[in-house]
């Protein structure tokens, strides 16, 4: 699956994109967010508080227990500050 | 009815005749322009980044407009929000809803305005004496769009 980080997630991670295979037990955005925090250092500063983390699967907004499958499209974001 | 994502300015009186003609039986046209805030002192601003989610705007800017046209009997509507470096004084987004009537055209340009700020992937990135730094999200914002949530 795919997944692209915006705005203070982008720059703690030190990338915008990047495509990752997850095993099979992440099934879900939580649990997918669970498995990247133990990618490293960058990943638990950017996701630790679960509280400033915005999803959306497929460029739509979802909440934490959203399925994932491989081939989505995965933003995580801080939340939105526009208009 | 459209929504447009782009670097450049907006034409505010050109863009509100245009909907005013797009409109069936228009009687009253409501707009919302945000800028950039200015101010003085050691708080004040420089610039700000806006940063967006390409696809996703756009589809999230339709999916919001849609809703306010299921909810309110609405002739006509535009929403044109830009990214990229902005000054002080500069135009960021511009909401227009057109109805027969004024109350619809009002009403459904205050919801579209709160539920874009709480809803739509933009991220502001401000400019100060002191550095950059990424906008909080305000608790204030959530609650103004929560009221429409009935």
């Amino acid at each position: 699956m795919n997944i692209l980080y915006f705005a203070s997630i982008r720059e703690k991670i030190g990338r915008a994109e990047e495509d990752v295979s997850p095993p099979p037990a992440v099934t879900d955005v939580g649990k997918l967010i669970e498995w990247l925090k133990r990618r490293g250092p960058d990943y638990e500063l950017a996701l630790g508080d679960m509280r400033a983390v915005r999803v959306a699967v497929n460029q739509e907004h979802v909440r934490l227990d959203h399925p994932v499958h491989a081939g989505d499209e995965i933003a995580l974001f801080p939340p939105v500050t526009g208009g | 009815m459209g929504v447009r994502v782009q670097r450049e300015d907006f034409d505010i009186g050109a863009e509100i005749a245009h909907v005013s003609k797009e409109g069936k039986d228009v009687g009253g046209i409501a707009s919302f322009v945000g800028v950039v805030r200015g101010g003085e002192g050691p708080d004040a601003i420089s610039a700000m980044t806006l940063e967006h989610y390409p696809g996703m705007t756009e589809k999230e800017l339709g999916r919001i407009e849609a809703e306010a046209l299921a909810r309110w009997p609405i002739s006509a509507s535009l929403i044109v929000h830009r990214y990229g470096r902005l000054v002080p004084g500069d135009n960021i987004v511009l909401v227009v809803t057109a109805s027969r009537h004024r109350r619809a055209a009002f009403e459904a340009c205050e919801f579209l305005v709160d539920w874009l700020k709480t809803k739509a992937p933009f991220w502001k990135n401000e400019e100060a004496s002191d550095g950059e730094r990424w906008v909080a999200a305000h608790g204030d914002d959530d609650e103004a769009a929560a009221r429409w949530n009935k």
